[in-house]
């Protein structure tokens, strides 16, 4: 029963595995968006992509999307001179999502990290950052966000806060998700956070659910995955990457097809992966594969 | 005098590889137990030891250079083993950075003063359309510490303003940052410009982020890639000696 009264976190809990969506940047430049431009302006300047991006993932079968407000706080967009539409900015990301929500689906308000080191590292304060993600993760709830998905994170103290600003301020369901680099000695984040640290601070910081974004492409992310899953019985997301790209004839290309990874994506599901989708390189062509095994595969 | 700090040799047993611990062991072979100290405390990242120390050395009569070589900079080169083998990350890397920088505050006036020439110039910024400088500004950090002068234009630099910053500065040398895949097109696009106002052949550009990799560097025309701050210096080294271009390759 996939009514939509039913949370995300029940529908994992009776045991279905969801299918999230691809990228976002990539379609939103392949839609017109500038290298370098400022995607999270697109909610206001081209309302009509931004549906057409959450249209695209849910035909392609997603069971959720995530907004167009990565880079949504006040300190990513000051460096646009965006800092007044913050609060504007994420509540139409969510908007323009919900709007193309069939019943059953979920809009996933993306928050990314603020690009800033906390004190004594950089300049910004705990204060100050907890204030900027509140700001982010209560408009993205009035747009109609279900789901706060905190991604992208290196630092385990802005990635609590972040966690802290969405459980204190809304009540939204938390998702959130590190991306690691492989090294001589293992999977470490830039800052030197283990995946085994990840799940377990993150579930600790409050998150619903944790996992991995980025970074990487789908072989790496199952050894990421089954990493986490030793290390919490918390639910698990993993948004992939469709490998790390290579430049040809001065364009970005992404080596991992649709199909590959939709077959990898089934190993995910087999490891113990609840939410399971695509980041950097990903876009509906891969949701769309991924969904049509996993309803072959329910057939058998 | 071999190392006699007990601190610095324990550090020295994380540079597990015989020849390369053979060869920052090396760097102390001169250095008063004073340096030692100062390499100790850069490591350990801490600004205030390092500033105080650094002081203490210049007024006992250490000339900069000495300072800079066997204090500084020989502690950095642990920095970067530990960095590059997961042993620290980047919040221990920028904090050994920001002690560094307050040595450097003490040394760059006397160097600047003496007239001794800097290895060389080198133009560093992040391309256009990318606003992300973490790694750019910890290889600026690393190339000041390693004495070049750097020119940093910030983020999203335009190729325009790389090609003024290198005549304007006849920098042998240009470092171009990019974190996002969407932007490291503009890599390309900058090496071109420098093709087409004839200014290629002048200049070496390397070119790092995090989503870059070899291939892409050799794609896009650069003359190297650099996969952290310390092949930045590396790389920089190695261009500003060119009986040594040869070797450039290897770095990365």
């Amino acid at each position: 029963m996939n009514s939509k009264s039913q949370g995300i976190l029940e529908r994992i809990s009776n045991g279905e595995v969801l299918i999230s969506d691809g990228a976002t940047g990539t379609f939103l430049q392949q839609n017109g968006l500038e290298p370098g431009g400022c995607p999270e302006e697109f909610n206001v300047s081209h309302p009509e992509i931004v549906q057409k991006m959450a249209r695209s993932y849910f035909n392609a079968g997603s069971d959720m999307v995530l907004t167009n407000s990565f880079g949504g706080t006040r300190f990513r967009q000051s460096h646009y001179g965006f800092a007044d539409k913050v609060d504007e900015f994420n509540r139409l990301a969510a908007e323009h999502a919900k709007s193309q929500s069939p019943p059953g689906t979920f809009v996933c308000g993306s928050v990314g990290p603020s690009g800033e080191f906390l004190e004594p590292l950089g300049s910004v304060s705990k204060e100050e950052m907890y204030k900027a993600f509140c700001n982010q993760v209560t408009s993205l709830e009035k747009g109609g966000a279900d789901v706060a998905v905190i991604e992208t994170m290196t630092a385990l103290d802005e990635a609590s806060i972040a966690i802290r600003a969405a459980k204190e301020k809304t009540n939204l369901t938390v998702i959130s998700t590190m991306t690691f680099d492989k090294g001589p000695r293992g999977y470490f984040t830039m800052m030197g956070v283990t995946p085994e640290q990840a799940a377990v601070e993150l579930v600790k910081a409050g998150a619903d659910i944790v996992g991995t974004n980025c970074g990487n492409g789908i072989d790496n992310m199952i050894e990421i995955a089954s990493m986490m899953r030793d290390a919490t019985t918390s639910p698990l997301l993993v948004h992939s990457n469709a490998g790390i790209p290579s430049l040809k004839d001065g364009e970005i290309l992404y080596p991992e097809p649709p199909d590959f990874m939709a077959e990898r994506f089934m190993r995910l599901k087999e490891i113990g992966v609840n939410i399971i989708g695509g980041c950097c390189g990903t876009g509906p062509e891969h949701i769309s594969a991924f969904s049509k095994l996993m309803k072959e595969n329910k057939g058998v | 005098m071999p190392v006699t700090n007990e601190v610095l040799e324990s550090e020295l047993g994380h540079v597990t590889n015989p020849s390369e611990q053979q060869h920052i062991r090396s760097l102390w072979d001169e250095a008063d137990p004073l340096m030692q100290d100062i390499s100790v405390s850069l490591i350990k990242g801490d600004n205030n030891r390092v500033d105080q120390l650094t002081k203490e050395a210049l007024e006992s009569g250490f000339t900069a250079n000495t300072i800079l070589d066997e204090g500084l900079i020989a502690g950095m080169a642990i920095v970067g083993v530990k960095f590059r083998d997961n042993l620290i990350f980047v919040p221990e890397v920028l904090v050994a950075a920001r002690a560094m920088k307050a040595g450097m505050t003490h040394i760059e006036p006397i160097l600047s003063a003496s007239g001794i020439e800097p290895i060389g110039t080198v133009i560093m910024g992040t391309v256009k359309g990318d606003l992300h400088d973490i790694g750019k500004n910890l290889c600026i950090m690393m190339l000041r510490g390693a004495g070049f002068t750097v020119i940093d234009l910030g983020v999203d630099t335009s190729p325009e303003e790389f090609i003024e910053a290198v005549e304007d500065n006849e920098a042998g040398v240009l470092g171009m940052s990019a974190l996002l895949t969407t932007t490291m097109p503009n890599m390309g696009r900058t090496i071109d410009a420098f093709e087409e106002v004839e200014m290629r052949d002048f200049v070496k550009i390397m070119v790092g982020g995090a989503p870059l990799s070899q291939e892409f560097a050799d794609d896009m025309g650069a003359d190297g890639y650099g996969k952290d701050a310390i092949s930045c210096v590396d790389l920089a080294k190695a261009f500003m000696n060119p009986e040594a271009e040869h070797s450039v390759s290897s770095i990365a």
